[in-house]
């Protein structure tokens, strides 16, 4: 591993967004308005039910929580998109950078660009709505390495997806979060779930994380074994999309879609 | 001519690339050595493209061997396209960084050393110092070409990949450009592998022409040579024969 080339791909992004601020819009208007959004409906739901439940660490904990594996999804498969739409495979590759270079320099954007959205959420959500993290203790920490891990990984196995099926798949990307948030069980108890969905639940790490959360929540504290689980999972996660991307490059380079990368040229 | 001493900085063993039944590259073997400019002609789909890639490492041949300074390419690609770079008609370097933001990342990937200076350097020598902060998109396709050899140049390196290098700049321009990859040959002693359509140009910058066509090195050595050898008023009219044969060859 060549930490100059890492940091060429990192000064690559950098450039990019010091180049054109409007890119750094999407990292915070979207988390923006989704904190405001479930703030006001969780300080709602606590007024109707009174004091018996607060939703605010239960709900709007869980938004910022997802909202951030989703920021740190799309800060690996923005930056990979970048080269993408600049068409500039040919010129990246065709160079000593190795692929494990190349996805570092992906990950380490992903690290600067989903703080900034987390930043951006923990002021807002504790400056408007009083959410605090310190009742969930040091399980936080797990916490938040799963979901990092789990959305470093899903970034590079949307990249992969991108790379084997060309750019116009990109559209497939995006909403990967989405789908999976209702197997995850971000706002609800997974036992809420039919089987089916839970026999899903249970292969996908992030469902440990939002059940501790609501375990504490609950007054119990999360279980250490599900959350170390959770956290090699996670880590298994990273090993499976790094290895399908290094599947998908060598195809690549077989077949030619390297030098030839487009919407056309690939079948 | 080339020095009796030249060493070969590229050396291509048997390659072949296969696309299901098409074969795109047949058996190619050649080398370019050290101070010298091939020229790599042939029709459109010959695959001398094809034979580009699979030296840049972004295309695995289906069998042969390609050396780089002595570097095995499959072995260690890395290493061997340290030595390596390349400029291309159809690889523009990405239109939303300015020229300088692009030679330097570039120059970190190559692991260009006292890359600042490096790139002083090659904006002087390509005379891009006042489009320096530039971005690349808004260049002409002259200014683009200009910095895709700039880019090519950073690294020093030993072997220059040109494909079609001139193919969209103005004449003066593409003689200054001939000029100067002449000159990175005989002063550097680099090794260029060049593809060009302008038999004109090949005729007055490469020590010695390839022509491929359907996969396979049909004809090979000094322009002036080939000319005679072939009774050709021209390397264009040499050219012309061969494509014509060849294609009726494969009808």
């Amino acid at each position: 591993m060549n930490p100059s080339r890492v940091a060429a791909i990192v000064l690559r992004q950098i450039y990019l967004y010091r180049g054109s601020p409007v890119r750094l819009l999407p990292m915070i208007a979207w988390v923006t308005i989704d904190i405001v959004l479930w703030g006001f409906i969780t300080r709602y739901l606590n007024t109707v039910t009174g004091a018996r439940f607060n939703f605010v660490p239960a709900i709007l904990g869980a938004v910022l929580l997802w909202d951030f594996l989703t920021r740190v999804m799309q800060g690996v498969t923005t930056a990979f998109f970048e080269d993408v739409w600049s068409r500039n495979f040919l010129n990246i590759f065709a160079t000593p950078l190795k692929v494990s270079e190349y996805l570092s320099g992906l990950v380490i954007t992903a690290i600067g660009t989903s703080l900034v959205g987390l930043l951006a959420m923990l002021v807002l959500a504790s400056g408007l709505f009083g959410l605090s993290f310190v009742s969930y203790g040091l399980a936080l920490i797990p916490f938040v390495l799963v979901l990092f891990l789990t959305g470093i990984a899903l970034g590079v196995f949307g990249a992969s997806i991108v790379l084997r099926l060309g750019p116009a798949s990109e559209w497939l990307i995006w909403p990967i979060p989405s789908i999976l948030s209702p197997f995850v069980g971000v706002f609800y108890p997974l036992s809420t779930l039919p089987r089916w969905m839970q026999a899903v639940s249970r292969l996908l790490a992030p469902s440990y994380v939002f059940e501790g959360m609501r375990a504490i929540v609950a007054g119990k504290g999360p279980a250490p074994g599900l959350l170390a689980l959770s956290c090699g999972m996670a880590v298994g996660y990273i090993v499976l999309a790094c290895l399908t991307f290094t599947l998908v490059y060598r195809h690549a380079i077989r077949t030619g879609l390297i030098a030839r990368y487009s919407a056309e040229s690939v079948g | 001519m080339i020095p009796a001493n030249s060493t070969a900085v590229l050396s291509v063993q048997g390659l072949c690339k296969t696309y299901g039944q098409t074969v795109a590259v047949n058996d190619v073997s050649f080398a370019v050595n050290r101070g010298e400019i091939v020229g790599l002609v042939g029709p459109n789909g010959a695959g001398k493209t094809t034979t580009i890639n699979m030296i840049l490492g972004v295309l695995e041949p289906t069998a042969g061997a390609i050396r780089i300074a002595g570097v095995d390419l499959a072995k260690r690609p890395s290493e061997a396209l340290s030595n390596t770079n390349f400029a291309a008609v159809y690889a523009p370097l990405p239109g939303n960084l300015t020229v300088e933001q692009n030679l330097r990342v570039f120059g970190m990937i190559y692991g260009v050393k006292a890359l600042g200076a490096r790139i002083e350097a090659v904006l002087d020598e390509f005379d891009l110092l006042r489009f320096r902060r530039q971005k690349c998109g808004v260049l002409s396709s002259g200014e683009q070409t200009r910095v895709g050899l700039a880019k090519a140049m950073l690294n020093n390196p030993q072997l220059l990949l040109l494909d079609e290098p001139t193919a969209s700049i103005d004449p003066s321009s593409a003689r200054d450009i001939r000029a100067r990859i002449r000159n990175f040959a005989a002063e550097r002693q680099g090794a260029v592998l060049w593809t060009s359509h302008n038999m004109y140009e090949v005729t007055e910058v490469c020590h010695r022409v390839l022509f491929l066509a359907q996969g396979r090195i049909l004809l090979q050595g000094e322009p002036d040579a080939l000319i005679r050898e072939h009774g050709a008023a021209t390397l264009e009219d040499l050219f012309v024969s061969v494509a014509q044969q060849s294609l009726e060859a494969e009808a």
